[in-house]
């Protein structure tokens, strides 16, 4: 199962998140801080999923945006792993160049307290 | 609205300029829906847009809900698309609103027009209540399992009642549409199926008897999804696979159940997971990697299907030579899935040849960062001692980690003895301190494994050449459990005692200390023994030792046993209290017994902190960073116990034991004032070995006496606000490190290469004596210094000088433990010393080109660290330049490009290494924001001193 689905860019901030349970907003926060810390610290050659708390993260790395989807124990982290550039894909047939996109469009980070 | 949209950003690179902007236009929204003039719906539509619009950008709306509320009941799909969204993201409990807003998706879902159903459905998932669950969650079941509903609408009721039933399952009713929902896996849509699958696979959990029929029709439909060409499911196929995420889901809902009975359905299931094992070893229908990706996915699930039925031992060994060749495959992200479903694989039983066979596979995995915890487990999981002590060679610093996962493993205590003990005599090189402390640390606390341990032991001394460690634990536990065996005449008392002496000359003076500690508590428990081990004692090469230690215990346990009386022996020597069981999570995790549920048992793994040990890793840092037992099982009870001054009569012996220095540590070199103490985590085992013994005195036995009672307390646990107390010290070497109302601590320091001094000052803030007064410094390093007068009287301050000698680089900062009496209580505090990493800085100016040559030459992943981090204070060039050089770094100009950044380097220096350090700083004055870098030659380094100096700003 997803627990939630993050864009962050390499600053940290968040770029789009969204939960599939329930989280506080100042706990969104701090997780998002956290995982993106966690992510950022990888490198190349290390595997693309994280064993964080009690829930895994599958993460990949699109120019200067990561998409970090947090999934629990059961769900298939490759699935995850190719449903991320699946969307990707998706977002940039309808649009072109996405990652800059969203950069650009979502330059505040409130965006990620509301959507 | 386009333009807005884009002026809003634009303005957005000033805060004011932004707000004011958005005031404006929230003025200009607010002037247009209260005028006279009745807005059409396009106009409703764009300024409600708006409003959502600078709602996402963090400003507050108070108003337009109502405007949206009447988009709802518009005819146009953009209207009411505009409408919906804005009501998901800022719907609030306004029951006026909430009712005209029910009412207008009730009216949407009876509309029977599929866009407008759907749109009502998406607004109710978004929102997700309960109150929208309480309006709507019997009306979606009937709109799903309707004949007549469009695939479309079918989908999103689907997902949209899956929705409702996490958020409130009591709320869905079950009912007849069940059994028609199972149907929904015929579908003809495969978006329906893909969806349907989500809904039966959360619901099925907590109803698998009303689902059960589900089994067959996933069956089939996966049986169809596998074995059609790769392009039949035209949109459902990617990249050549076809409906790779469905197939996944599909295995998944097989997971929820036991093997099919019925023999058709699961022949076909049979032949389904063949075909998914045969594909991968198919050549690939393309080259791109989201095709390889996507097949993995299925074949992974499929796998996990076949490790859940572990009835098809046919297919387990294929599943297992498949992970096999995945191990050895270049992309880690498989490597590592791979040996994730080969720890569950393991603890099937027909698979456990197959598994066996890629043990070395494995085990050249241990050499893989990150994967060293997953082999290790593996291994011990799989409880194949002997191929795994084949390799302890090739894997010598993971012992200690498959000691502790052996333990978390185990399945009875007897084996996990037999485990360590075997590893022990294999191995014993390869074994460090914390393991057989552990083991010790096990049998004292269960009865139920004494006997069998010290027949075990027993047995493993016979052996002609024993390991040192063998020698060890065999002293430890025929000291304390010698009598349980003793009953029989091949393990007679003496014969115990005879097979330990043999060992004794060959040992070093650790182990013949604890020995003689045996031998006194053999006179315990065998008074037979007695004139033996007198004799023994008495031997020139006991009494006249060289070793100070020896020496002194051979006097006195012989003193010790020629005056006490029995019950004063008794009573001394009895057996040692079990350990505390709150210091081990490790033995929490032990008394779990579970079965080999392989799922739970990664959980434990990865939860474990510190077990992260693999080749790539200094073996200091996996010292350091194992929970160590060792630890726990002597840092609470190595200082009061053996400083048994020589007992001049029976009758003062406690008093005599206790009046002498509280603080001596046993094997301490008596004398100089100011000893060393070292800093090296690495080291810590073997100094931890010399100062531990076989505990003499029980610990009933020092609690009655009196007042120095207060000693033998554990040392209470670092302050919640050591961590704060010491990150002010990384950059400054004097100030106070600790204040309360009774006491306050102050420091002063000097750092020279790898050597340092430091001065703490002891203040008595009261005008009361303070007595018993005891500072020491907590056993996890080799510290030896004077004991301070025990009395500070009030308003007086003492002095305690120590002096640091840094002989490899260490994470930790060492750890002080202060105990007085203040009036009658107990004060116990623990902090942390000031001692970083850094303070052993050496700056190095050098010009910038030699900068730059280094700084590439360190160019390695692993040598590099950096952070990311928000300024916690005022962003002044002036003090981060002075945090910098108080850091211990250099500080070098005209290097970077620009001026804003700062650079730094400089050589931690250690007695073992010097390790060479360049910093970067970033500040981004706009953001609040620094990015730190450094890169040292050694990672741990990199990482520690990152983490310390990215604390300071």
């Amino acid at each position: 199962m997803i627990k939630f689905f993050l864009m962050v860019n390499k600053q940290g901030q968040t770029r789009l998140s969204r939960y599939y349970e329930h989280v506080e907003l100042h706990k969104r926060t701090l997780l998002e801080a956290e995982v993106i810390k966690n992510c950022l610290s990888r490198s190349k050659d290390q595997c693309s999923f994280i064993e964080y708390k009690d829930f895994k993260l599958v993460y990949r790395q699109y120019a200067a945006l990561f998409i970090v989807v947090g999934i629990n124990e059961t769900e298939n982290e490759m699935a995850v792993y190719e449903l991320i550039h699946n969307f990707v894909e998706v977002l940039d047939k309808y649009f072109s160049r996405v990652p800059i996109m969203i950069s650009c469009l979502y330059s505040n980070n409130n965006v990620s307290k509301t959507t | 609205m386009s333009t807005f949209v884009l002026a809003a950003p634009i303005a957005g690179k000033s805060k004011e300029a932004e707000i004011k902007r958005i005031n404006k236009e929230l003025a200009n929204i607010r002037s247009k829906f209260k005028g006279d003039k009745a807005l059409d719906g396009y106009s409703k539509k764009k300024y409600v847009c708006k409003l959502l619009f600078i709602f996402l950008l963090g400003h507050d709306i108070d108003f337009g809900h109502m405007e949206a509320v009447n988009l709802l009941s518009s005819n146009k799909y953009t209207e009411k698309q505009i409408g919906y969204l804005f009501i998901s993201v800022l719907v609030n409990s306004n029951s006026e609103l909430i009712r005209l807003i029910n009412n207008a998706i009730k009216n949407d879902l009876a509309s029977r027009n599929p866009t407008f159903m759907c749109l009502a459905l998406h607004c109710i998932a978004n929102v997700g209540s309960r109150e929208m669950a309480e309006a709507f969650a019997s009306e979606i079941p009937r709109i799903l399992v309707a004949g007549d509903t469009m695939d479309s609408v079918k989908q999103s009721a689907a997902l949209c009642l899956l929705r409702l039933y996490k958020t409130s399952p009591d709320l869905v009713p079950m009912g007849e549409w069940t059994s028609r929902v199972v149907h929904l896996l015929n579908d003809q849509h495969m978006g329906v199926v893909t969806a349907a699958v989500s809904l039966i696979t959360c619901l099925c959990k907590k109803n698998p008897d009303d689902f059960k029929t589900c089994v067959s029709l996933a069956v089939s439909r996966l049986s169809r999804i596998v074995s059609s060409a790769s392009t039949d499911l035209q949109d459902y196929t990617y990249y050549f696979v076809p409906a790779p995420w469905l197939s996944v889901k599909l295995l998944r809902l097989l997971q929820c159940y036991p093997p099919p009975e019925d023999a058709a359905v699961k022949g076909r299931l049979v032949e389904c997971l063949e075909t998914v094992l045969n594909k991968a070893q198919e050549p690939p229908k393309s080259k791109k990697v989201q095709h390889s990706n996507a097949k993995n996915a299925i074949l992974f699930e499929a796998i996990s299907l076949i490790i859940h039925y572990d009835s098809e031992p046919n297919l387990l060994v294929r599943a297992c030579n498949q992970l096999g060749q995945f191990l050895q495959h270049r992309e880690t992200n498989l490597r590592y899935l791979a040996l994730e479903s080969m720890c569950t694989l393991a603890s099937s039983e027909f698979s456990h040849e197959a598994v066996k066979t890629h043990i070395e596979t494995v085990i050249n995995a241990l050499k893989v960062r990150g994967v060293g915890v997953k082999c290790s487990l593996l291994i011990q999981n799989h409880k194949t001692k002997s191929s795994l002590l084949q390799h302890l060679d090739s894997a010598s610093n993971a012992s200690l980690s498959v000691a502790i996962l052996a333990e978390k493993y185990a399945v009875d205590y007897s084996w996990y003895v037999d485990t360590i003990l075997n590893l022990i005599r294999i191995a014993g090189d390869y074994v460090s301190e914390e393991v057989w402390y552990r083991v010790i640390q096990i049998v004292i606390n269960r009865d139920d494994v004494q006997g069998y341990a010290a027949k075990t032991v027993f047995e493993a001394l016979q052996a002609p050449a024993c390991h040192e460690n063998m020698v060890k634990v065999g002293g430890y536990i025929l000291g304390e459990f010698g009598n349980l065996i003793a009953g029989d005449p091949r393990s007679s008392p003496l014969v115990q005692f005879n097979l330990l002496h043999s060992k004794f000359h060959l040992c070093s003076v650790a182990t013949r200390a604890l020995l003689l500690s045996t031998y006194i508590k053999f006179i315990n428990l065998f008074p037979e023994t007695k004139a033996t081990i007198q004799e023994v004692l008495r031997s020139d090469s006991q009494i006249r030792n060289a070793d100070v230690e020896l020496q002194q215990r051979a006097v006195e346990y012989l003193k010790l046993s020629s005056i006490a009386s029995t019950d004063v022996l008794a009573t001394v020597l009895e057996e040692m209290p079990p350990f505390p069981e709150r210091e081990s999570s490790i033995l929490a995790k032990l008394k779990k017994k579970k079965g080999p549920g392989a799922g739970s048992e990664l959980d434990d793994g990865k939860k474990e902190p510190g077990a992260e040990i693999n080749g790539g890793m200094e073996p200091s840092a996996s010292t350091a960073s194992t929970p160590s037992p060792s630890a726990d099982l002597l840092g609470l009870r190595a200082a009061p116990p053996a400083s048994l001054a020589a007992p001049t009569s029976a009758g003062n012996l406690l008093v005599d034991v206790f009046s002498d220095s509280p603080a001596a540590a046993p094997g301490l070199a008596p004398g100089t004032d100011e000893n060393f103490l070292s800093l090296a985590p690495c080291d810590s085992s073997s100094l931890l070995s010399s100062l531990h013994h076989p505990l003499l005195l029980p610990l009933p036995a020092m609690l009655s006496a009196g007042a120095a009672a207060s000693v033998c307390e554990d040392p209470a646990l670092p302050l919640s606000e050591a961590d704060e107390l010491l990150n002010k010290f990384v950059c400054k070497n004097n100030g106070v490190l600790f204040e309360n109302q009774l006491l306050q601590i102050g420091v002063k320091s000097e750092f020279r290469q790898n050597l340092g001094r430091m001065y703490l000052f002891y203040g008595n803030k009261t005008s009361v004596q303070f007595q018993s007064f005891t500072p020491t410094r907590l056993p996890q390093l080799n510290i030896q210094t004077k004991a301070v007068d025990p009395l500070v009287e009030g308003g007086a301050q003492v002095q305690q000088v120590l002096n640091i000698e840094c002989l490899s680089d260490f994470t930790l900062a060492p750890l002080i433990n202060i105990k007085f009496r203040y009036g009658g209580t107990l004060q116990n505090i623990t902090l942390k010393l000031p001692i970083t990493l850094n303070k052993f800085f050496q700056a190095t100016e050098m010009q910038s080109q030699d900068f730059f040559q280094r700084w590439k030459q360190l160019s390695l992943p692993q040598q590099e660290s950096q952070k990311i981090f928000k300024a916690n204070h005022p962003m002044d060039p002036e003090v981060t330049k002075a945090k910098l050089l108080g850091f211990g770094s250099a500080l070098l100009d005209k290097v970077d490009p620009n001026p804003d950044n700062f650079v730094g380097a400089g050589i931690i220096q250690t007695k073992s290494l010097q390790v060479g350090c360049l910093l970067r700083l970033e500040p981004n004055a706009q953001a609040q924001m620094y990015r730190l870098t450094l890169r040292t030659s050694k990672e741990a380094v990199s990482r520690h001193l990152c983490e310390l100096l990215s604390e300071q700003f």
